[in-house]
């Protein structure tokens, strides 16, 4: 069965039409574009929270997207395990919504951080890596301000303890070290899932390396990994 | 009315790399003497109740689930009755 995306849109989002054109283009899937006015998720059976900066990043990033009508529909659809993405302002928006534990706060060199990073996947036996192999380093551009993510020490044990960090930032080679973190990020933290393994939060952008026109193709995997869940 | 005064503070176990930064700025400036910068945010709004408690229940709850995020940040107020104008 081939899932049915929806990508939803507030304002400020800029990688919403990254989004859309991967999933439309690339893979071929249904994909609509969910305005945050609405509460209508159009029988979506996948939800991306895309990147940009919703709200222009006031207050905090994501603290006012979510609050948006369509999050109730989106926090309602997660709680019954719906597969939900939120990519790096995405992501933000999960924490501040509670569908996942800790913050991200300013990057500790202050400054915006726009590269391709390399990512180390420690748990590939979940809906949204399947697709990757052990010990296969993914190569996937990040691009944000505030990307350190920090949570209570109880929180990182429970994260650790129950396989819920899917995403360390690395070496070429996949040697976790803080000389490969981009933004003082606890533990390398790139990607965190919730218990139930149905939504994750991420600061790179696999959108946004998945057209072989752009010179590199990883953020597939994660995408390939979500639609195998389905299909399997 | 009442006329709320908020100040959001991140809490002490959280590291300001925005204060260090400012700091730093101050050493440049000739100021030696300046210690532990930390940089919070100062909000202003009216409530438009008839009763301190209602105001103060109005504020708790703006402070706690949007001004505010309770993981990495604590909040103060003040509040002062006002004239409607």
């Amino acid at each position: 069965m081939k899932p049915k995306f929806g990508v939803v849109v507030f304002p400020g989002s800029n990688c919403d039409h990254d989004a859309y054109y991967v999933l439309k283009k690339i893979f071929n899937y249904d994909v609509n574009f969910l305005w945050h006015k609405e509460s209508d998720l159009q029988e979506s059976e996948v939800i991306i929270l895309p990147g940009g900066f919703s709200y222009g990043d006031y207050l905090r990033s994501g603290s006012i997207a979510r609050f948006s009508p369509i999050m109730n529909s989106v926090i309602d659809f997660a709680n019954k395990g719906g597969t939900v993405l939120g990519i790096c302002n995405g992501f933000q928006i999960l924490l501040e919504a509670g569908l996942l534990p800790g913050v991200l706060l300013k990057n500790n060199s202050l400054q915006f951080v726009c590269k391709d990073v390399y990512l180390m996947t420690e748990n590939i036996d979940t809906v949204f890596t399947n697709s990757i192999s052990e010990n296969d380093v993914l190569k996937i551009p990040i691009a944000h301000g505030e990307g350190n993510y920090f949570a209570n020490e109880y929180t990182i044990e429970k994260l650790e303890s129950n396989k819920q960090i899917f995403f360390r930032y690395s070496s070429k080679d996949g040697n976790v070290d803080m000389e490969y973190n981009p933004n003082g990020s606890i533990l390398n933290i790139a990607g965190i899932a919730n218990e139930k393994g149905n939504i994750l939060g991420m600061m790179p952008h696999p959108e946004r390396c998945c057209d072989p026109l752009l010179g590199k193709t990883d953020g597939t995997k994660i995408f390939n990994s979500i639609i195998n869940s389905f299909i399997n | 009315m009442y006329k709320a005064k908020v100040i959001v503070k991140r809490k002490l176990s959280i590291l300001d790399p925005q204060g260090t930064a400012v700091e730093k700025g101050a050493v440049n400036l000739g100021l030696k003497n300046i210690k532990h910068t930390r940089i919070g945010k100062f909000i202003e709004f009216s409530v438009d109740v008839n009763s301190k408690e209602e105001a103060k229940n109005e504020v708790e709850k703006y402070c706690s689930k949007l001004l505010a995020n309770p993981i990495m940040e604590d909040f103060e107020y003040t509040l002062e009755e006002v004239d409607e104008t």
